[in-house]
């Protein structure tokens, strides 16, 4: 499988302290990499790296083959940020014209939404089972709901990689449950590589291939199937963790969004 | 009887202005309200008024002031804007101090305080052929631009994040967009003086939001209420003889106060009916 991802030697500090020492790693198409960590320990800010909103002091980010300084390819990734839930829901916008937003660089500037975007949209909605809403105010929509078309705004694109920083944070356990379900089906159905900063170690060991554990400025890779995941979890968040994995049965999930 | 006023020059010209004024301010108000700017009206009007004062001392066209002092000023907040990430009414109260206290500095050294006072409280119905043809001019360059950059905007205004991301270019527009703020108050603070022109903005969009049910609809009703407060309020103001821009503005607190009360109404009615249809 060719590496979508590659980062190496990044270091970074806001002020001279770094954050993010000598990490080195790499994603491959169709992973699932979840990024776990106490707080502080930088996991938005990789993803901000990633992403080019933040400027590394050295080292090197690749993202689908391209330096991340040099990237142009922005549609074919997408952000959904930790803030997205709490973000300006009294906006008066509808939730067609939000998941549209994405296409406009691909429709140029000066130029109109037309018939084939509006299709797009309707598809990426009916993605996360959100089409019958497409003319609702985002406001009117609860915060599962709107996290949902946060994520069809990306979708719209045709995205190979969705990077999600902390995507449950203000959502209840149900909508929850069906957001991280809804990440596993595109991730195995539509093979779109997902990087998703998390608190939810449970999620993460059951549906990510792959587990980045964040502490003390540095970075490891591991399986999350590994017998000792329980032993290097607890090394890294500095206390007893209790691994509750329990199998998310998304097959029960509902797929709509009906709240 | 009723159609007596557009019978002289000075309405005609009221009017025209009045139209391209009533557009562009609501249009430029809705990303402004919507990005939590609802203030940068004042400060811009206020930072044109000391370029009117510049422009009368230097002898130069004093709206050629008002529009060099606002662009100045606008690219001021953007600038100290990003000092205060997390706090953007600062740089407009910083911005608006100065142009108060330019203006009042200026205004003393201006030999005509009738000039300087029509700007204060703006003379729509004293609006010459040139002014008019100016206004007509920046006021097509405005809306031009706010079509054609209006989904970018509105991206830029929901999410600037994800719009910077998305591939948008971020900064190019929001460079013109303030750009477009500062001319678009300047010409209007001549014509509807520069205490108002704020309102004239703001008041719209805030009726609009009451009853939009898109971002589309925000935009349209915003320019159709102020093309509805603009001309009732010209109307008015000639045969009741009051000022125009402060009659234009009572007229769209009126239409504000109206929604809001119908609203309420509604909804009082909607919880009675729910009320009466949970006893049945």
């Amino acid at each position: 499988m060719a590496n979508v991802i590659e980062v190496k030697n990044l270091r970074f500090g806001y002020s001279e302290k770094l954050t993010i020492k000598d990490v080195s790693f790499s994603v491959e198409k169709g992973d699932y990499l979840g990024i776990i960590g106490p707080n502080g320990s930088g996991k938005s800010t990789l993803i901000k790296l990633m992403l080019g909103i933040l400027h590394p002091q050295a080292g090197e980010i690749r993202i689908l083959g391209e330096n991340i300084n040099q990237f142009r390819k922005w549609d074919k990734i997408g952000y959904v940020s930790q803030k997205a839930n709490a973000y300006k829901t009294a906006f008066p916008a509808t939730v067609e014209e939000i998941v549209g937003a994405n296409l406009f660089s691909r429709i140029g500037l000066f130029k109109r939404i037309g018939k084939k975007h509006r299709e797009m949209i309707y598809n990426a909605l009916e993605l996360v089972g959100m089409q019958d809403y497409g003319k609702s105010m985002i406001g009117n929509l609860s915060g599962g709901q709107q996290q949902r078309v946060f994520i069809a705004r990306v979708l719209v694109s045709e995205p190979e990689i969705i990077f999600l920083d902390e995507p449950a944070v203000g959502i209840d356990v149900k909508s929850e449950e069906e957001l991280y379900c809804l990440l596993a089906r595109l991730n195995r159905d539509l093979g779109i590589t997902i990087v998703m900063v998390t608190h939810d170690i449970s999620a993460v060991t059951v549906h990510a291939n792959k587990l980045a554990c964040m502490g003390d400025k540095s970075l490891t890779i591991h399986n999350p199937r590994e017998e000792d995941a329980k032993k290097y979890i607890s090394e890294l968040y500095g206390y007893e963790v209790n691994l509750h994995i329990h199998e998310h049965n998304c097959e029960n999930v509902q797929k709509g969004g009906g709240e | 009887m009723m159609l007596e006023i557009f019978q002289y020059g000075f309405m005609q010209r009221a009017f025209i202005t009045g139209l391209f004024i009533a557009l562009i301010t609501p249009a430029i108000g809705v990303i402004v309200v919507l990005r939590g700017l609802s203030m940068i009206g004042d400060s811009l009007s206020h930072s044109s008024l000391a370029g009117v004062a510049a422009g009368l001392i230097a002898g130069i066209n004093p709206v050629a002031g008002a529009v060099t002092f606002s662009v100045l000023a606008a690219l001021g907040i953007e600038r100290v804007r990003k000092s205060f990430p997390q706090y953007s009414e600062i740089a407009i109260a910083v911005i608006m101090s100065t142009g108060i206290g330019l203006a009042g500095v200026l205004s003393g050294y201006v030999k005509s305080s009738v000039d300087f006072n029509s700007f204060l409280f703006g003379s729509i119905v004293a609006i010459s052929n040139f002014e008019l043809i100016f206004v007509i001019i920046l006021s097509i360059i405005v809306i031009l631009f706010m079509i054609l950059l209006y989904k970018e905007l509105f991206y830029i205004t929901f999410d600037e994040e994800s719009a910077r991301l998305s591939g948008i270019p971020v900064n190019t527009i929001n460079f013109i967009f303030t750009i477009m703020i500062a001319v678009s108050i300047s010409v209007s603070s001549r014509t509807v003086g520069t205490l108002v022109v704020s309102s004239m903005m703001v008041l719209p969009v805030a009726s609009a939001l009451q009853i939009a049910k898109s971002y589309r609809q925000t935009y349209v009703y915003s320019m159709i209420l102020g093309l509805v407060s603009t001309f009732s309020g010209l109307y008015i103001s000639y045969y009741a003889e009051t000022a125009p821009g402060g009659t234009i503005v009572l007229v769209n607190v009126l239409i504000l106060v109206i929604i809001l009360i119908y609203k309420n109404v509604i909804k009082v009615l909607m919880v009675k009916n729910a009320a009466g249809c949970g006893e049945k």
